[in-house]
């Protein structure tokens, strides 16, 4: 077991949780970060399934990785995704169907996410299978919770409430304070990603030095 | 031997093998699961269809004694207004036409009829476009044709806290009492930009910052008045 835990493996797992973030760092991802942000409960859920995704998708090409053809390998990793996540969306709609009409945009949206092509041509394709699925839990991760922190922020200050539950309490309301309308915005989640890049590269570059 | 990954042959092959593998998997999960997701799909139209009517939040083992309470009949009408098929038969008329193609061409046209505490009620499902893709409805109107009983609206890619919004229950409970058209004016049920509502007897508030979507909302609605008029008509002569 020590082997399955060994200093390179945690650093796979870890490493794109905070020091190679896939969104902070890597920059990817940016596009669906942005538009599912709006409110927290999109948020935790499209970060959880494409932590399950990039996870499995990771796994299944680099089971294959050495009999992949170098030439169409793009292809066979985004035709290993789009499987994927078509069973996903299938077997949830039989299983949880509340839960997948929730999905519906963002089921689509997670084959065009750049983190699994990115993860999939840089990591998998080189690494065996565990060490794939704790670099595919970890950059999962790594993107769910800047999406979290993004929804969370946008919702509480946009509609005052969080996951659905008021938050704000109604004396504040009628002592004047109003929802910011500018929060959800799609222009705002922007804003507040640029936040949270500066605080990290702040945070970061005093930890390396 | 060790193979060659890189000729083109093994390329082509594998290829080949890959996409044939992925389609009989994906062919193989969708018949297994198609029976199960289809009961899913109809369950949540009958929650859909119940909620308009005011059941609200119906446990999923609720839904077939909920309906089978308040649902009468599925009613096929045509744009004439004329009944084409009574529905009496539990859910194999109206219910089996699909949403897609509820159209003035085709000429069939799903009412649902329920009783509601003795009353009648007709229930009536829409369709439109929102700002990014469909959005639906129900609109349960009082037997005089004209009062709306309670409002149903659902989307399927409307932007979360904004257009989204035409799901929250506070947007859908505003029809409530509101009329399909105003004879003397000639307004017809609709919905304006948020805070622009002048005559409360038609007009329903639309959300901040979500103009787009209730411009949708209103088509829909607009359309829909349009398509049952000669049936609703003919309900209160």
């Amino acid at each position: 077991m020590a082997s399955l835990f060994s200093k390179e493996n945690r650093l796979a797992f870890t490493e794109p949780l905070s020091l190679n973030n896939p969104v902070l760092i890597q920059v990817l991802g940016i596009c669906s970060a942005l538009a599912v942000t709006a409110k927290l409960e999109p948020a935790i859920v499209m970060g959880l399934s494409v932590t399950v995704i990039t996870a499995f998708a990771n796994v299944i090409v680099s089971l294959i990785r050495k009999t992949i053809p170098n030439r169409i390998r793009i292809i066979i990793q985004l035709v290993v995704v789009a499987a994927l996540v078509t069973i996903v969306s299938m077997t949830l709609k039989a299983f949880a169907y509340d839960v997948s009409v929730q999905l519906s945009v963002y089921i689509g949206l997670i084959i065009t996410n750049c983190i699994l092509m990115g993860r999939l041509e840089a990591f998998a394709m080189t690494n065996g299978p565990w060490q794939s699925f704790l670099d595919g839990v970890g950059s999962g991760l790594g993107y769910a919770w800047i999406l979290v922190v993004v929804g969370a922020v946008r919702e509480l200050f946009g509609n005052g409430t969080l996951l659905g539950f008021n938050v704000i309490p109604q004396a504040a309301y009628e002592a004047g304070y109003v929802n910011n309308g500018m929060m959800t915005m799609p222009a705002m989640s922007m804003i507040i990603l640029g936040c949270i890049v500066w605080a990290h590269k702040a945070y970061v570059s005093k930890k390396t030095k | 031997m060790k193979l060659n990954t890189n000729s083109n042959i093994y390329t082509v092959v594998y290829a080949a093998v890959v996409v044939v593998v992925v389609a009989f998997l994906l062919a193989f999960v969708s018949t297994a699961l198609k029976s199960k997701s289809d009961a899913n799909v109809e369950n949540d139209t009958k929650k859909q269809i119940l909620a308009s009517l005011g059941q609200r939040n119906v446990a999923d083992a609720d839904v077939e004694a909920t309906w089978d309470k308040y649902i009468v009949a599925d009613l096929v009408v045509d744009t004439a207004g004329n009944i084409v098929n009574e529905g009496k038969e539990k859910d194999q008329a109206g219910f089996r036409i699909n949403r897609r193609d509820i159209k003035p061409e085709n000429n069939a046209l799903p009412v649902f009829v329920a009783t509601v505490e003795g009353q009648t009620k007709y229930v009536l499902p829409l369709t439109g476009k929102g700002l990014w893709g469909p959005v639906w409805g129900y609109l349960a109107v009082d037997a005089d044709g004209q009062t709306v009983f309670g409002a149903f609206f659902n989307h399927e890619s409307e932007t979360a806290g904004l257009g989204a919004e035409i799901k929250a229950d506070y947007f859908q409970e505003q029809f409530k009492g509101k009329k399909l058209e105003d004879a003397a004016t000639g307004d017809v049920l609709t919905v304006v930009k948020n805070g622009k509502v002048e005559k409360p007897q038609t007009q329903a508030d639309g959300i901040s910052g979500a103009t787009l979507t209730g411009n949708g909302v209103a088509a829909m609605l607009a359309d829909g008045v349009n398509m049952y008029r000669p049936y609703l008509q003919k309900l209160n002569p």
